[in-house]
């Protein structure tokens, strides 16, 4: 990939981040506030798009802020990877500002402007993080989206939220203060740099113990990854608003903690050096046990937005056991099923936002009969499942078949069994959901009749999401083409 | 002989204006203000402008009145001390334009008293930074340490008793140091630094030197408060009037870290202090990252927002002491670094905890409930303090900590390592205890109860403190040129970031 110096992904980051500083001066006036937001989203998205056909033609670009410590500049950096990953968040986030207004001006939630500021604050840093072309960078924007969602987690301004907030910061800063940042400053004290470098820089640097010690530190320090035993904060955040959760802990958050491992993996440690010393069984062990446990504890909640965060705790460590095979197809799998499983996630949070804006409901048990108030929104709902569990044609489909035939390649039938068993109580713990929303409750009275659809805001975004999760099934080219370029060049 | 005078006109500026204001201050308030904030602008532009100088024409050394010295007085203006006089100079101006508010607040009729004292203090403390001369030093040493005890005494409750405690200690921290020098001219013959730094090697009496050296580094340990040698600090700052905190807090102990670096450097060797002495320098470290433990837990334990922030500012002192005695370029780097960034983020925390006394009269935990929607400027300063504190990057605490694990990593002192990131930790837990109790109100509290308390504090208040929290942004964002072009020439010779 060649590098072109270029003010592009510096706009592209702050576009939103100066967006804040309107949105917190159109305090009194919400339809200009809203404005500014979704104008931030969509520049945001353009850049971003703007820069995709040069990524897809092996150019990318490169943008120095300041040179900070020798050889670690606080650098910008466009390569297909970032790309990919810069193009599901922006794009999913012009959908969830729709949704957003939706949902808190039909619930007339307070505090709606420190809530859009903290958004835009939170996409810049996430975009950040895409475009890092360095670990001090990635550590830099990935702290600032911890301290950016932690008003959102605590939206509520109630005990409750106040709680989450703690457990939230407790696992998020603890550990990449506590963790990544002394690995960081090994990794540094051993090669002298911290660039992404295909293939690594690690190599041939340190001894075996050492290099293990600082690849658990690393998977362990970015909790947002949500790998157990660094779980607990996500089913805590769930207290945020939904759009929160949706965008958040469904894509933004914890995909940031998934792409951090992805670039410690293809761009520090390399998956050669990795392989020479066996250390991926390490990964896909820590992951497989993720996934397992995770399918199962969703199944026992009754809590609608826990089941699914339950649920992404679970998805998220099969991204991690993709990279962690370390095989073409299998990393290919993992990476893919980054867009895959936000499409879908998003979709199913949006579902459960939506819910609770008709009919004020939470829990599972407690939604017998509404799907047949609400057809849309159960279809999509439907849809997202259906996608999460990897059932053609939705696009999870896709990335699970990638990940299936990574186990094949590598030879690594027990993670074969692990995927196929978690893909099962995917079904176990989503497929109820609908089964009781369209045909349980048909004896009673059932649901009241006021319980309509969600407004329009809420319901085009959901629609948008899911009909997309089809659509990637039959073009998903311009992600698998990036993803190609990540894994292979 | 030609050499710029500017320096001497910084140093000159606060100590002369220290007398004019105590004359027409008496005459009338109105003048307070214009003469002391004209005077620090003034000398911080000569302070930049002799920064230049340094960086552009090197390192001179200079005669006050021409006698040479042994006899005379000599004045050392290289890289190190001159970023040193910028940073107390600036620091001092913008506490300043707080202090103003407050002391007026806080003292009525007595302003001209606090900023007689206030401006020779300053004066007191650029010449610390300039002395080349090890008696002068003392003198010095002592110029600021009465003007703080009297400044300190000023303060409302019981300030007089904490200052009192604080003259015993500083004293006794005096004395040591005082001793040490006695020793060092018994040995030599002379007070001049770099005269002594000649003739010490030349010298067999191992057992006098290894004396000399313990009682200057005690003593100046006790002046900065360095753990367990703290516990004067704590009351101490405080208990002093708001103003007067705020610009003592952040500049005493830096100054006292940097006539530590060189006492270590400019009249011993580094060879001499880090290699004589078998296990000396592993050990400092040691108490160093004991240190940072036990005042980051005592800084857990405070329902004070001040008496917190005073607790941090101990363990900060023993990141720089530890830091200076990991023996290598890098860690010296953070430490020099940590001075700067110290000084600015201590300064903002402060200005901040003087707007929020100046509105609610009160720094009580359980005061601060709802302070982000009372005085969302200042707590929106404060908070890019407190992460500045923890070291959350880019602020400038980031970059120095960096620098710091670094240089325990390279050094090979796991403990100095993980007492700086429970350090980080423990910041972490006591500033978002902070951010939660401003942020989280209960509904009872909104403050219609209290109108008058609502609001911002004044312009004045609010502006030094705005800019210093920008400062801190950017010199965190600037850290890699001011290594690159100040603090690298800074080092003493041998060392390299």
């Amino acid at each position: 990939m060649i590098y072109h110096s270029s003010m592009l992904p510096l706009a592209a980051v702050c576009i939103s981040l100066l967006a804040t500083v309107p949105i917190l001066l159109s305090d009194c006036k919400p339809n200009l506030r809203e404005s500014w937001t979704l104008l931030a989203g969509i520049g945001k998205f353009l850049l971003v798009a703007s820069m995709l056909p040069a990524v897809l033609s092996g150019h990318g670009f490169v943008f120095t802020l300041a040179e900070v410590v020798p050889e670690v500049p606080i650098q910008l950096r466009v390569d297909a990877m970032g790309m990919f990953f810069a193009l599901v968040a922006s794009f999913l986030w012009i959908c969830t500002s729709l949704y957003s207004i939706g949902y808190m001006r039909t619930l007339e939630e307070h505090n709606q402007t420190r809530y859009f500021a903290s958004f835009t604050m939170a996409i810049a840093a996430t975009i950040g993080v895409a475009f890092s072309a360095n670990l001090l960078t990635l550590y830099l924007f990935y702290e600032m989206l911890s301290l950016a969602t932690y008003p959102l987690v605590t939206h509520e301004c109630n005990a409750d939220a106040r709680t989450s907030g703690r457990k939230y910061l407790t696992y998020i800063l603890g550990t990449s203060i506590g963790l990544v940042l002394p690995a960081m400053i090994i990794t540094y004290a051993l090669t002298g740099t911290l660039d992404f470098t295909a293939g690594g820089i690690l190599a041939g640097k340190a001894s075996a113990a050492t290099l293990t010690l600082l690849l658990v530190m690393f998977l362990v320090g970015f909790a947002k990854a949500a790998i157990m035993p660094m779980h607990g904060w996500l089913p805590a955040a769930m207290v945020a608003p939904t759009p929160v959760s949706s965008f958040l802990h469904g894509v933004a958050v914890v995909k940031v903690g998934v792409f951090s491992i992805v670039r410690i993996i293809l761009g520090i440690f390399g998956p050669g050096l990795l392989q020479n010393l066996d250390l991926g069984v390490i990964i896909t062990t820590l992951a497989s046990i993720t996934v397992l446990v995770a399918s199962l504890v969703a199944l026992t909640q009754d809590n609608l937005k826990r089941r699914l965060a339950y649920s992404t705790i679970g998805q998220l460590s099969y991204m991690v056991l993709g990279i962690g095979m370390l095989s073409a197809a299998g990393m290919t799998g993992g990476i893919l099923h980054i867009a895959m499983h936000a499409f879908g996630k998003i979709t199913l949070f949006f579902c459960a936002g939506a819910i609770y804006v008709a009919s004020g409901k939470k829990y599972i048990s407690e939604m017998d009969g509404l799907g047949r108030r609400m057809p849309i929104t159960y279809g999509a709902f439907l849809l997202g499942a259906l996608s999460i569990i990897g059932v053609p044609p939705l696009g999870g489909f896709i990335s699970k078949w990638n990940l299936l035939s990574g186990t094949i390649e590598s030879g690594q039938w027990i993670l074969l069994l692990v995927l196929l068993t978690s893909s099962l109580l995917n079904a176990a713990y989503f497929l109820p959901i609908v089964y009781r929303g369209v045909f349980a409750g048909t004896g009673g009275n059932g649901s009241p009749v006021e319980i309509r659809e969600a407004p329009l805001f809420c319901l085009i975004p959901l629609t948008a999401t899911a009909l997309l999760s089809v659509g990637l099934f039959f073009f998903p080219d311009v992600f698998l083409e990036l993803v190609h370029i990540a894994v292979f060049r | 002989m030609n050499t710029p005078n500017l320096h001497l006109y910084v140093l000159a500026a606060p100590l002369l204006t220290a007398f004019a204001v105590n004359l027409l201050g008496r005459v009338s308030r109105t003048w307070i203000g214009p003469l002391v904030l004209g005077a620090l602008t003034f000398s911080a532009g000569g302070a930049l402008m002799t920064l230049l100088h340094v960086l552009r024409e090197g390192a001179f050394r200079y005669t006050i009145g021409n006698w040479q010295p042994p006899l005379g007085i000599e004045l050392v203006v290289d890289p190190l001390s001159a970023l040193m006089l910028l940073l107390v100079s600036a620091v001092a101006l913008l506490a300043t334009s707080s202090a103003l508010k407050s002391v007026a607040h806080e003292l009525p009729g007595r302003e001209h008293l606090f900023f007689t004292l206030y401006m020779i203090l300053i004066a007191g403390l650029l010449g610390l930074v300039l002395t080349g001369d090890a008696f002068n030093l003392y003198v010095l040493l002592e110029i600021t340490a009465i003007t703080t005890y009297g400044l300190i005494a000023m303060g409302s409750g019981r300030a007089a008793l904490s200052s009192f405690n604080y003259i015993i200690m500083g004293s006794i921290g005096a004395c040591f140091y005082l001793l040490g020098v006695g020793y060092l001219y018994i040995l030599t013959g002379t007070l001049n630094m770099a005269d002594i730094a000649q003739i010490l090697p030349g010298l067999d009496a191992p057992a006098a030197i290894a004396t000399a050296f313990a009682f200057l580094m005690v003593g100046l340990w006790v002046k900065m408060g360095l753990f367990p040698l703290h516990v004067w600090l704590p009351n101490a700052y405080s208990q002093a009037p708001t103003g007067a905190g705020a610009m003592i807090a952040p500049l005493m102990t830096k100054v006292t870290i940097y006539l530590m670096i060189r006492v270590m450097f400019s009249i011993f060797s580094p060879d001499y202090t880090f290699l004589a002495h078998a296990g000396i320098q592993a050990g400092i470290v040691w108490a160093a990252s004991l240190a940072i433990m036990c005042a980051s837990g005592l800084a857990l334990a405070q329902r004070n927002l001040r008496r917190m922030l005073t607790y941090i500012l101990v363990a900060e002192v023993a990141y720089m002491v530890g830091g200076v005695w990991l023996a290598n370029g890098t860690g010296i780097t953070g430490a020099i670094l940590h001075i700067v960034n110290d000084a600015m983020m201590t300064l903002c925390l402060f200005l901040a905890a003087a707007a929020i006394i100046y509105r609610t009269g009160s720094l009580e935990f359980d005061r601060l409930n709802g302070l982000y929607r009372r005085m969302p400027v200042t707590m929106a300063a404060f908070t890019v303090g407190a992460f500045s504190m923890i070291g959350v990057p880019p602020t400038c605490g980031f970059f120095s900590k960096w620098y710091l694990i670094l240089g325990a990593v390279r050094a090979g002192h796991p403990e100095f390592v993980t007492a700086l990131l429970i350090s980080s930790l423990i910041n972490a837990v006591l500033f978002f205890r902070i951010i939660e109790l401003a942020y989280f109100q209960p509904a009872s509290d909104l403050s219609r109860s209290e109108p008058q308390q609502a609001g911002e504090a004044p312009l004045l208040m609010l502006s030094p403190l705005l800019l210093s929290a920008v400062a801190l942004v950017a010199i965190g964002l600037g850290s890699g040129p001011l290594i690159e072009n100040i603090i690298r020439l800074a080092m003493p010779p041998g060392f390299a970031p």
